[in-house]
């Protein structure tokens, strides 16, 4: 690997080291008693629109979603740009849905997904398959933006053999279990405005010195190979690669809210009123993620990868080097540090965010439902602040001894199996119709047959449906999920049919509004 | 198709205006719509500017939509 680069280093260590202050001091911002689990994990439900929009915006949008879009743009061209019209969906569903759930959660009480679907069908077993279905779906997701922050470590050229090569991410991950343990949501929260902040710099200092450097947009994309610069138009009797982007953008929009950490950080807002103006306010993320996309064009049109100093980091980190790499090549050293802390933190955010809501479900769903039924609030929160740690600890070894493909193939897993919870929780603030068994039967065929097509296809996201002459390859979670549905449907009627007792509902209808 | 059986309450949060969520929708979801590269704006290819402005008409109509249902 190349030398370090000492200025970059320097400014990316004092960034680190007065977010590493903040996580700390964020214990005694709008103070609460972190020794109830409301108000480690989800902040006392008072965060106001702009901390909202902040944390959401810090959660969802990941380290290694700025790693990785671009690096898809790099190597796949087109098809990478799948993550707008993706963003363009999600957001209907968090104005119309997700207040509903914000209601009936602050009404009783309910910390996550599990203790929702828990009250509203009575059926333990089906609280526990979406509990499970949440903490296995976040960890490799907590690995990899593990993944992130090792890619810019490596940028940065601090390097080492053996144990001394992974300190940096051992540190960097120390700090980060220190402040989750001690603040709670509080930690991400207050970090995720300055990280916020210094991706707003860096992605518009990118979009535009980076194409004035190379002599406009116009050269950059003609610099790009025409197969790379637009979707493949579907032959005969095909929806071809029209099908796969269009199912890819809504089933990655369908299961993002769905993720255990999303709905921390919303059931966090102080009001279903702050959840809505956010649904307006958050795209201005996605306009960025978009921008940030490009970037990975102008890695092919600055031709990095076929420059000297790059060989190695394109060796060790695939096309994930694409975007470290250019702003290595395009920026002065001191801003290649506030570059690479974005990034870095940007990790740190949503990973905080993760390992408090998989301890949430796992101390709320698993714990208090199966083991210990009555515990005091303060044991609740103490054990949950032990489980982030044990979560945390996980990644850590995960990345430090898996090989990251695995990580990223066990993500494109975890879409999968998220989605499929979707019937129960989005449904189900609607209308408790369906039965709890049809639901946990839909929800099993669902996760079982997405796995099985995922895995035949070499953990590739399209799968190549058929349906008489035509060919339909489209995104696996999204066939999934209609197959989940199916089933429920089905199996709901017959259900019912047989006999009207049925768990009781904890929630009324006015649960559900202001 | 009501829980708790008071669907009067239920129906009275839901607004014509949610339809209006659906122009955004089969705006980025049609892939034949935009797979092109003319005409480009500014040297960027139809195809990603027209997606990068598909999120800010969706900002402004999600927007427009808060302020119009909001009491």
């Amino acid at each position: 690997m190349h030398e370090v680069n000492w200025a970059a280093l320097s400014v990316f260590v004092l960034l680190f080291g007065f977010i590493t202050w903040l996580g700390f001091a964020a214990a005694r911002w709008r103070k609460g008693d972190l020794d109830q689990l409301h108000e480690w994990g989800l902040a006392g439900r008072r965060f106001g629109t702009l901390v909202t929009w902040f944390l959401i915006g810090g959660d969802l949008y990941t380290a290694y979603t700025f790693i990785a879009v671009p690096a898809l743009a790099f190597g796949a061209g087109a098809v990478a740009f799948f993550a707008v019209p993706y963003a363009v969906v999600a957001y209907p569903l968090l104005f119309l849905v997700f207040p509903r759930l914000w209601q009936v959660c602050h009404r009783h009480g309910y910390l996550t997904a599990g203790d929702f679907v828990r009250g509203r069908y009575g059926n333990r077993w089906l609280a526990l398959a979406i509990t499970v279905t949440g903490i296995v779906a976040t960890m490799p997701y907590i690995a990899l933006q593990l993944v992130g922050l090792q890619v810019v470590i490596g940028a940065l050229g601090v390097s080492g053999s053996g144990w001394l090569a992974d300190l940096p991410l051992i540190v960097a991950f120390l700090i980060l279990a220190a402040f989750t343990y001690s603040s709670g949501l509080r930690a991400p929260a207050s970090i995720a405005i300055v990280k916020d902040i210094l991706i707003y710099i860096t992605a518009f200092a990118a979009v535009i010195l980076i194409p004035m450097q190379l002599g406009g947009f116009g050269k950059i994309f003609s610099a790009v190979p025409h197969e790379k610069l637009l979707l493949a138009v579907p032959g005969a009797n095909s929806t071809g690669a029209y099908g796969a982007y269009a199912t890819l953008a809504l089933g990655s929009a369908l299961a993002l809210l769905l993720y255990p950490h999303s709905l921390t950080a919303i059931l966090s807002a102080s009001s279903g009123r702050t959840i809505r103006r956010n649904a307006a306010l958050l795209p201005s993320y996605s306009l960025m993620l978009g921008l940030l996309a490009l970037v990975g064009f102008f890695a092919l049109g600055a031709g990095v990868s076929n420059l000297p100093e790059f060989a190695a980091g394109f060796r060790q980190f695939g096309n994930n080097f694409a975007v470290p790499a250019l702003f290595l090549h395009s920026f002065p050293d001191w801003f290649v540090g506030v570059a690479f802390a974005a990034i870095g933190i940007g990790a740190l955010v949503p990973a905080g965010i993760m390992s408090i809501a998989a301890a949430n479900l796992y101390t709320r769903n698993i714990h208090c439902e199966f083991i210990n039924p009555n515990p005091t609030p303060k044991q609740e929160a103490q054990l949950a602040k032990r489980v982030s740690l044990i979560v945390k600890a996980g990644a850590l070894v995960f990345i430090l001894f898996v090989p990251t493909k695995f990580a990223i193939d066990l993500q494109l897993l975890g879409g999968i199996w998220i989605i499929q919870t979707l019937p129960a929780l989005v449904i189900g603030a609607y209308t408790r119709w369906f039965n709890d068994w049809a639901l946990l039967t839909g929800w099993a065929v669902g996760t079982c047959a997405g796995t099985a097509m995922a895995i035949s296809q070499d953990l590739k996201p399209a799968f190549p449906l058929k349906l008489g002459d035509w060919n339909l390859p489209g995104y696996t979670a999204f066939y999934t999920l209609l197959l989940n549905l199916a089933i429920a449907l089905v199996l709901t009627l017959l259900l019912n049919a047989r006999s009207a007792a049925r768990p009781a509902d904890e929630t009324v209808a006015a649960d559900y509004h202001a | 198709m009501n829980g708790g059986g008071d669907g009067r309450a239920a129906r009275s949060t839901w607004s014509w205006w949610y339809l209006l969520f659906l122009v955004q929708f089969v705006a980025v979801l049609w892939p034949p719509f935009y797979n092109r590269a003319e005409p480009a704006l500014l040297g960027v290819p139809f195809f990603y500017w027209y997606q990068l402005a598909c999120i800010v008409v969706a900002a402004g109509i999600t927007a427009f939509i808060y302020l119009v249902t909001e009491k």
